[in-house]
């Protein structure tokens, strides 16, 4: 999920597939690696400074990816894919998910680029595919895997780590207005819930308490890596600069959603729907993303097809030469 | 279903603490009410117990902790007949809980003068307190004399020989800073600066004692300095070299492991490979799981199904590698031993007499409503900034809410082949309460381990053990001579059958815990003993070889084994 980020599209109708699959005949560099070799260089500065990961389940992650890739590309193209996306599927779905067993990390990889090739509407993927692997490994086998509560360090200088790389590739995307969006979003509606809870409601010092409590998660390092590097993905988001910022604050507003159920859970009797409401609030901007992402797409794609529809039946001779 | 267990896993656990006359239960201390909203989550420990043979009577003996201000800490008296009398008031090391003073978190026992009687020495989240046994009859409260430092906020403390010049030592780690007055806050920044890498936590103190029931803080000069937040400890020689290392398992961080050069420490974790992956330790033992004649070390840490997956450490070390050198592999999933829920104490032993060392974990953080979970708002928490984090303001209410409570404890039985099984239900260990600490202890003097186990605001546990009588057993009781008269820090290394097992005397391990002082080891249907090597602190090496099975066998540095009567009905 992190690291499908600035990989140029290759099943993305966004993308005509002609292009993509067209190798650059210059030497110039590929910029399709450019999102592959700097999610590496996060993989190997954390496992080098922190250690969490177990390298053999990542690389049987990526491995398990990269066939997949393969296999499905060949069966609904016939053509060698570029494996560039593959591989940092396998890495996000290596950083993200932790558990003992290596199956968990072999079937989250596999259903996360399956996902890529069978839940497509007008030639488009829907969701961002380890985004998607995750959140159906959270419901289907909770039992046998969780995301990484902690990972990083909570103090500063992972942050500035995060943030440096992460503003080379947005800024190399120019998409600094969905990361803003989603800050501004994020923040405010931690104020909202803080303001409502049973300490904020008390005001002065508790309001401000109750306002770092909620707004806690977006201020360490795990946020910054899903703020730079997960709602940007390209492949999953819409087109216009103005429909990014709307998705940005709508993956905002889904999670405000669900945090707000999760600190409200207690008033769920039901306790199997209280433990869903809590595993939806633990793992908020995984569903929260994997919720409000597609819709987002669904929208545009719907959109898009009814202005197609307007301009044919204005100018035919103007569809056909787009 | 004793019957079928004890046939089926050949042993059976029957819990009988009021049976045996122990009704303790542990009080939780009330802290600051500006903490008043995460209350349960501070003071969640303070629940502890160590064995000791305080009187000399050749019965275990226990003292338990307990934290609220005017609560009794007690010394359990072995009456030899299946119960246990208090005697912690008669004795004056009951009222150790007064206003001002602290709470209790533990104690360790050690004979820190040599005079053959087991002094008591008593970690707080407060000022330590020492006190001298009077020959079994009273305790002298020695603190003042002792130079120990003025406060410290300790969740555990050992006793060992750091200098092999055989007087005892004493470690104290600090969990919070030790300017806190956790009663009287000058300000809720008292928390860990990450989850991770916290460095805000206690100082260490390394106090050499002198014999004289004095002691020096050498923790500086020793290079024993850090600011972890220590919940665990365990010295051993694990690196060969005759010198005790030190491992502390860390909340908040990474473990550490010190290795001692002729009394020197320098933290090694990173190189040994146990210092690397941040976790919650909790707990710190160690045990000859392979039957290999070197100790694999455990580290229990928290995992929570769907939430948080950080797995128990087992690190067993490499074989093959040079005198001095150590390096160790985390087998614990490998092995079976890896979840053992929100786990804190742990303790080796062969509950079983079948000749391999099993496991006992207890867990549990804060059981309170069954069905309202703060797993939620700690996601909130954990992943914030530093700036966030510590402050403890900032940390989501509790609200009556658990976290990792009511879990079912772990007992994992060792194949001796590198397997272990995990039978605590069908083997009677069936109680949900929030455990902390756990030692082993012969109570009754039948050649099986029992087990008491200390829970955060709930009874103190006594499980008897049955285990089957084909299984044969020898108890090694060690004085030094030349070393400190407890001989903490002796190793055994017994032969039987082809097979051999280490084991050492500790001043203390686990969480807040310590062990009975008595070596026991199982020896399964058939046992030929062949002999016994014990490596002495002062580097003595003695090799015994007229061995007796089903017996407590004396042993006294530089001396002959010498088989005794010590008061156990089997004994010889």
């Amino acid at each position: 999920m992190i690291s499908e980020t600035a990989v140029p599209n290759t099943t993305n109708a966004k993308a005509p597939s002609v292009a993509v699959e067209t190798v650059p005949k210059t030497r110039k560099f590929d910029q399709r690696y450019v999102a592959p070799i700097i999610v590496t260089c996060l993989l190997i500065a954390s496992q080098s400074q922190f250690g969490v990961l177990n390298l053999k389940f990542t690389l049987s992650a990526i491995f398990t990816a990269i066939v997949c890739e393969i296999v499905l590309s060949k069966i609904t193209t016939g053509k060698f894919p570029h494996l560039a996306s593959a591989y940092i599927s396998g890495i996000s779905v290596g950083i993200l998910i932790h558990t003992q067993f290596f199956w968990p990390f072999m079937v989250c990889a596999a259903i996360s680029i399956t996902s890529k090739y069978v839940l497509r509407w007008q030639g488009r993927h829907l969701w961002n595919p380890s985004n998607f692997g995750i959140c159906a490994m959270l419901i289907l086998a909770h039992e046998n895997t969780a995301t990484l509560m902690q990972q990083w360090d909570n103090r500063n200088y992972a942050i500035y780590l995060i943030w440096l790389v992460g503003a080379f590739t947005i800024y190399r995307l120019k998409r600094f207005h969905i990361c803003a969006t989603y800050i501004a979003a994020f923040l405010f509606y931690a104020f909202v819930r803080a303001r409502f809870s049973p300490l904020g409601l008390m005001g002065g010092e508790s309001l401000l308490n109750a306002f770092w409590a909620e707004a806690g998660p977006i201020t360490g390092p795990m946020y910054q890596l899903f703020i730079f590097f997960m709602i940007t993905d390209p492949k999953t988001t819409v087109g216009t600069k103005r429909g990014q910022m709307i998705v940005a604050f709508a993956v905002a507003t889904m999670e405000m959603l669900i945090r707000t159920l999760a600190n409200n859970a207690g008033a769920f009797a039901d306790t199997n729907f209280y433990s869903f409401i809590i595993n939806l609030g633990i793992h908020a901007p995984y569903f929260s993303l994997f919720l409000a992402g597609p819709l987002a797409n669904v929208l545009e794609i719907a959109g898009r097809k009814a202005a197609i529809k307007i301009v044919v039946v204005e100018s035919p001779s103007t569809v056909s030469a787009a | 279903m004793r019957e079928n267990a004890v046939s089926r896993y050949g042993l059976a656990f029957e819990e009988v603490s009021l049976q045996a006359g122990v009704d303790f239960e542990h009080q939780a201390p009330k802290l600051d009410q500006k903490l008043a909203p995460i209350m349960p989550q501070i003071a969640s420990m303070g629940a502890g117990v160590a064995v000791c043979d305080f009187d000399r009577d050749g019965w275990d003996d226990f003292y338990a902790t307990n934290s609220a201000v005017g609560s009794q800490n007690r010394l359990y008296r072995n009456r030899h007949d299946g119960t246990f009398e208090d005697v912690a008031a008669k004795l004056g090391v009951a009222d150790l809980n007064r206003q001002g003073s602290g709470a209790s978190m533990g104690a360790v026992w050690g004979d820190y003068d040599n005079d053959g009687w087991d002094d008591l020495l008593i970690y707080k989240w407060g000022k330590p307190e020492l006190w001298h046994n009077e020959a079994g009859k009273s305790f002298q409260n020695v603190t003042d004399k002792a130079n120990l430092p003025r406060w410290v906020n300790a969740n555990n403390a050992i006793w060992f020989d750091y200098d092999r010049d055989g007087k005892l030592d004493i470690f104290i780690g600090g969990y919070y800073r030790e300017d806190i007055d956790l009663w009287n806050l000058k300000s809720t920044d008292i928390m860990p600066e990450s989850f991770e890498y916290a460095q805000n936590g206690g100082r260490k103190y390394l106090l050499r004692g002198r014999g004289d029931g004095t002691f020096e803080d050498v923790t500086k000069q020793a290079g024993l300095e850090s600011r972890r937040w220590a919940l665990g400890a365990v010295a051993g020689d694990f690196r060969g070299t005759g010198y005790p290392d030190l491992v502390i398992a860390n909340d908040y961080g990474i473990t550490e492991f010190f290795a001692n050069t002729k009394g020197h420490f320098q933290e090694i974790g990173r190189q040994v490979g146990i210092g690397f992956a941040p976790k919650s330790g909790m707990n710190a033992c160690a045990g000859d799981v392979l039957n290999t004649g070197t100790q694999a070390i455990y580290i229990s840490n928290i995992t929570e199904p769907n939430i948080l997956n950080q797995r128990n450490n087992l690190w067993v070390p490499r074989e093959g590698l040079k005198a001095g050198n150590v390096r160790y592999d985390n087998l614990a999933d490998n092995m079976g031993v890896g979840d053992g829920g929100w786990s804190f104490g742990a303790v080796f032993g062969d509950f079983n007499n079948d000749g391999a060392q099993d496991l006992y974990c207890t867990n549990g953080f804060i059981s309170a409503d069954r069905q309202k979970t703060y797993w939620y708002d700690y996601s909130k928490i954990t992943g914030a900034n530093t700036a966030i984090i510590r402050d403890a303001k900032n940390w989501p209410a509790m609200n009556g809410n658990s976290l990792s409570g009511f879990q079912t404890k772990r007992l994992w039985l060792n194949d001796s082949l590198g397997s272990f099984k995990e039978v605590a239900q069908n083997i009677g260990v069936t109680d949900k309460f929030d455990g902390r600490a756990a030692v082993t202890a012969d109570l009754w003097n039948r050649g099986t381990l029992d087990l008491i186990v200390a829970n955060q605001e709930g009874p103190l546990l006594i499980y008897k053990n049955s285990v089957t009588p084909e299984h044969k057993w020898i108890q090694f009781d060690l004085r030094g001579q030349g070393s400190n008269r407890d001989a903490i820090g002796a190793a055994v290394t017994l032969f039987w059958d082809g097979k051999k097992q280490l084991q050492t005397i500790t001043g203390g391990e686990g969480f807040c815990a310590q062990k009975m002082h008595r070596l026991h080891f199982g020896l399964g249907k058939t046992a030929k003993l062949e002999k016994a090597i014990v490596r002495w602190p002062s580097g003595a090496v003695q090799t015994v070889t007229n061995l007796k099975t089903n017996a407590i066998n004396s042993i006294t540095e530089a001396g002959k084994a010498a088989p005794v009567s010590t008061g156990g009905k089997q004994s010889v």
